[in-house]
């Protein structure tokens, strides 16, 4: 069982996120350089947060040419798990394998702070390890976090079961319907702007990321 | 040897010499130093290495007073960064450094390149950058132009800082109008060091390779380190362009390439081109490496065509570096830095001749002995005034009998808004926790990503100092130094030191340790970054020299050596009336501290309902025996409810700072303190309130019957005095190491019990019968955590999430 963290050029939190899954869970773990092309032998892969390509053009909108992004489609498509967080989940989002946009905060500043969020959706095993309507804590970290999308991509999302994690106490970022996170309609996608892997370890605060993370290496 | 323009004198000498801001003693100084006139090129180089920001030539005879050794320091003053041993292996590399010049013309880029360039500064030394912290001051919100100029440099610090992956985890903010125009941006930054040698930048290796790597040269920044050394007028708008632009994306590759490169081995030495670029590095690495170096421009990478030697080597373009590596390991190092996207290209070699040799188009274009360059650099003599300046003596005459009457009840403020009526104690307090630079600057750091790399301990604005845990960023598995962390502070208490220089540099280094432990860290060492005006100004010298000497005793008695730090001068701005306005003298102090067990750790936050809160330090004393070290005058209660800005800061007692401090660390240590937090700006009454907002716990305060002003007692500053709560549980053992602790003392500390921790969600200040201070904690919250926001946003929405504190 091994995961795989995918190393941008700009990538930030890939360091973070092995911390997370290898040093505080105790799971297998090793990078992938964004030019390689060999996804052999892994379970689930991880976009990590960070400025991918120094985030130039549009958030993600280099990354979705990276070498390693045809084989991670193909990975995708025989059912592999793919994480995306913050950055991850724009550049998941600029390739069309998850739905809607990421934008500009609502109030135009970087925003950094634990969040309240209630996990809205039990049917993908990612939020397995929570109760159905659980609130629980995250950090966020972005300056472009506001999911956006059309009114029948909402009604999709709706219907599908797909809005994982929802803000609560409030709304940081604009998102349409305080939507914090989303699977795609297999269930083997999920991408947040929260970051699950700073909430791993409870020197530096809460642990209520453990679980998403744990969902690495579950069965769908 | 090939024909040379080196001889040609082609210029306006007075013209060339006033462009690049050096005098005519230094002009005849060049020439005797090389036996010839230097060519236009040449006086370009002397003009960026003769200045402040790189020589030093109006402080350095002040500096050399700077403790700067001690048993954990490893590299002090001269090379990039400072170097402290923290035992087990582990060496933290630190620097502070000020862009306050291209600040105040360009916010964004000025602040964000200043990240940058610190940053650059901790990993040329071999250590991976893991906290950033940043001292801010700016003019009066209630003047447009500052609002403009808080939102472009916080913008421009958070882009640098967030893109590149190093968390900003603490700093200062504070506001006067001295600052108006002159806003002062310092930047300090701290790593874990990577490699098994600190890495220097003393050339090696006669012949040995010179290796360019980063980004390309351009014509940005041309000239910053001289215009950085100059008074800001109307007309420097026109001197943007010597504000560079900065790139956080390749300065993310560059300290990846570059720690792989210094791991490997293949890097003898290594320089960043900061301030003067190529001429700084090339000189540098030269002069202290006693040996010569070769440069050819038409091998460093270009971003534009037609650049001239002069702007190649003044160019201040960013996310540059110089190496020497091994011979035949030139491919080797360049391919790690083309792997990350970066530019990396030989460019030269290293002499046998202490010279720095330029080619430009197979001539040489300029030839200097490095260390007519770099060494020996000429010193600007300025004579100390021995005596007080007379504006300073006449702040001195005020006391608090000037005051008017304090009732129970409350006040009436001399020059306030409210000048006909008394207010309550309950408004002041109220006022004071709204003003900017007492209020809470969430405004700030929640722009800033002060959690990446996941070794962030406590959340900005919860204690006195940051702290970081020291682990490894490349080692994944648990082990027992993940329980070590440093803790940082930056640190200034600029009225103090506009009113007496020396008391207030004294307060600068024992605030900043009394921050340190508060939170449980032993203070190690210092980086001070000293902001003033022209030191051409008989008064602007006199405050140079007398904070200098304040820091220099203080470093000395709390043991917390200077490793290096920054020079930034001339910091006025000519009024349109054309007078000059200085601004406050700022010698901002960055310390750092050890702490061995993360474990035991302490924030400013009460913990449990029925702690004891007891106040250490200078005890309350009375009207007819008034306590020089604790004092109203030069206190914030004075100027912002008083709108005075007068009065001698109290005395320093640095021997009561260390016990207090050392007991202190002792107690956290052992696990007997809930919280700790010092009483600082506001006094008393400010700190019970932040640690009431922190927590959401209320708190009762019975103070001790005496005969004192209701404000001293609330609003009094100095007196190195700490708010600190302890569990009922943990009281006997607290008091059996307090007791063996004096035991051991001609002078005890002294320890007052003055309330306890409650539910009630109230602050509530008494004294037998009188209640002077009774709060809800929403009334202080409202007030302290939408200051900025309510200054800054005023046409928005109050933003709900700026209230909750995580």
């Amino acid at each position: 069982m091994t995961i795989g963290v995918v190393v941008f050029p700009g990538s930030n939190c890939d360091r973070d996120v092995r911390w997370a899954t290898e040093g505080c869970l105790g799971m297998k773990t090793r990078f992938l350089w964004h030019e390689t092309t060999d996804l052999g032998g892994l379970d689930s892969i991880v976009l990590p947060g960070g400025f991918s390509y120094g985030d130039y053009l549009r958030c993600g909108a280099i990354a979705r040419f990276a070498p390693l992004m045809s084989s991670l489609i193909d990975f995708v498509k025989s059912g592999g798990k793919v994480l995306g967080i913050c950055n991850g989940f724009q550049i998941l989002t600029e390739i069309g394998l998850l739905p809607g946009a990421l934008t500009r905060n609502q109030k135009l500043n970087f925003i950094c702070r634990d969040v309240s969020l209630k996990v809205t959706s039990s049917r993908t095993n990612w939020l397995n390890g929570y109760n159905h309507g659980e609130h629980i804590s995250l950090p966020i970290a972005h300056g472009e976090g506001r999911f956006q999308c059309s009114l029948n991509t909402l009604n999709q999302l709706k219907e599908n079961d797909s809005i994982a994690l929802q803000y609560t106490d409030g709304n940081p970022n604009g998102s349409i319907e305080n939507i914090a996170g989303i699977t795609n309609s297999e269930g083997n996608i999920f991408g947040l702007m929260p970051h699950p892997e700073r909430a791993c370890d409870s020197m530096t605060g809460g642990i209520d990321g453990k679980r998403i993370l744990e969902a690495l290496i579950g069965t769908n | 040897m090939i024909e040379s323009p080196l001889f040609a004198v082609d210029y306006d000498v007075p013209l060339a010499l006033s462009e690049e801001g050096l005098k005519e003693t230094d002009y005849s100084e060049i020439c005797r130093r090389l036996n010839r006139a230097p060519n236009r090129t040449e006086l370009g180089m002397f003009g960026v290495m003769w200045s402040e920001h790189c020589c030093y030539r109006n402080s350095r005879s002040l500096l050399k007073g700077f403790p700067t050794s001690g048993p954990r320091i490893l590299v002090g003053p001269g090379e990039n960064a400072g170097v402290v041993d923290l035992g087990n292996g582990q060496r933290l590399a630190f620097k502070i450094e000020s862009h306050n010049h291209p600040s105040a013309l360009e916010p964004f880029q000025g602040a964000a390149t200043g990240v940058g360039g610190i940053l650059r500064d901790i990993f040329t030394m071999g250590a991976r950058p893991i906290a950033l912290l940043n001292a801010l001051r700016f003019g009066p919100l209630e003047i447009e132009s500052n609002i403009g100029l808080i939102q472009g440099v916080v913008a421009g610090i958070a882009h640098y800082g967030n893109c590149v992956g190093v968390p900003t985890v603490g700093g200062e903010v504070s506001f006067d109008k001295s600052y108006s125009g002159n806003p002062l941006v310092n930047a300090m930054s701290l790593g874990l060091m990577e490699t098994d040698e600190i890495v220097c930048s003393g050339a090696k290796g006669v012949g040995y390779p010179v290796i360019y790597v980063g980004s390309t040269t351009g014509r940005d920044g041309m000239g910053g380190a001289s215009f950085a050394s100059a008074e800001l007028t109307k007309s420097s708008l026109d001197d943007r362009p010597a504000v560079q632009v900065g790139d956080p994306f390749l300065e993310k590759g560059l300290i990846e390439a570059c720690l792989e490169a210094f791991k490997s081995g293949d890097v003898i030495a290594a320089q960043d081109m900061g301030a003067a670029g190529l001429t700084c590095s090339c000189s540098e690495m030269a002069a202290k490496g006693g040996l010569g170096i070769e440069l050819d421009l038409d091998l460093v990478p270009a971003r534009e065509s037609g650049m001239t030697p002069y702007e190649f080597l003044l160019s201040e373009s960013q996310e540059r570096m110089l190496f020497i590596v091994k011979p035949n390991h030139e491919k080797k190092v360049m391919d790690r830095f083309t792997r990350w996207g970066l530019n990396a290209a030989v460019v030269g070699r290293v002499l046998k001749d202490n010279v720095v040799r330029v080619l430009h188009k197979g001539k040489i274009v300029a030839n200097l002995p490095a260390s007519a360059l770099a060494e020996d650099t000429p010193v600007n003599f300025h004579e100390l005034m021995q005596d007080i300046p007379d504006n300073i003596k006449d702040h001195w005459d005020w006391d608090e009998s000037q005051l008017p009457k304090a009732s129970t009840e409350g006040i009436v403020p001399i020059n306030g808004e409210l000048s006909d009526k008394q207010i309550s104690w309950n408004k002041i307090l109220l006022k004071m926790l709204d003003n900017p630079t007492i209020a809470s600057k969430a405004w700030v750091y929640r722009q800033y990503d002060y959690q990446v790399q996941g070794n962030t301990i406590i959340s900005p604005g919860l204690a006195d100092a940051a702290i970081i845990r020291l682990r490894p960023q490349q080692e994944y598995i648990s082990t027992s130094l993940n329980n070590r962390g440093i803790a940082a502070v930056v640190d200034c208490p600029n009225r103090w030191v506009y009113l007496d220089p020396e008391r207030g540099g004294l307060a600068a280094v024992a605030e900043a340790a009394r921050n340190l432990s508060c939170v449980g860290a032993k203070p190690l060492a210092v980086t001070d970054n000293l902001n003033f005006s022209s030191p051409e100004d008989p008064i602007g010298y006199w405050k140079l020299a007398l904070a200098c000497r304040g820091i220099s005793k203080a470093c000395t008695t709390l043991e917390t050596p200077v490793t290096g730090g920054n020079v930034s001068l001339y910091n006025e701005t000519r009024l349109l009336d054309g007078s000059i306005q200085p601004i406050h003298p700022t010698p901002v102090i960055g310390m750092v501290g050890l702490i061995e067990d993360l474990n035991k750790i302490c924030s400013q936050a009460w913990l449990s309902e029925g702690d004891q809160v007891l106040l250490l330090g200078v005890p309350f004393d009375n009207e007819l025996n008034l306590d020089s070290r604790v004092s109203l005058s030069a206190s914030s209660y004075l100027e912002y409810i008083h709108d005075l800005i007068t009065g001698r800061p109290p005395e320093v007692d640095l021997a009561l700072e260390v016990k207090i401090q050392t007991f202190l660390r002792k107690a956290i240590r052992q696990g007997l303190v809930s919280s700790a937090h010092d009483v600082s700006d506001g006094g008393l009454a400010v700190s019970l309130a932040e640690s009431c907002i922190s927590s959401s716990m209320g708190v009762n305060i019975d103070l001790p019957v005496n005969d004192l002003r209701v404000d001293r007692l609330l609003f009094a500053e100095g007196g190195a005095r700490i708010i600190i709560s302890i569990s009922p549980e943990k009281h006997a053992m607290f008091y059996s190491l307090l007791n063996e602790f004096n035991s051991e003392l001609t002078d005890p500390i002294s320890t007052i019990s003055i309330g306890h921790v409650n539910s009630t969600s109230k602050l509530m200040i008494k004294q037998a019968e009188s209640i002077f201070i009774n709060l809800s904690i929403s009334e202080l919250d409202e007030k302290f955590n939408y200051a900025l926001s309510r200054r800054i946003d005023k046409d928005q929405l109050v933003d709900d999430f700026q209230g909750t504190i995580n």
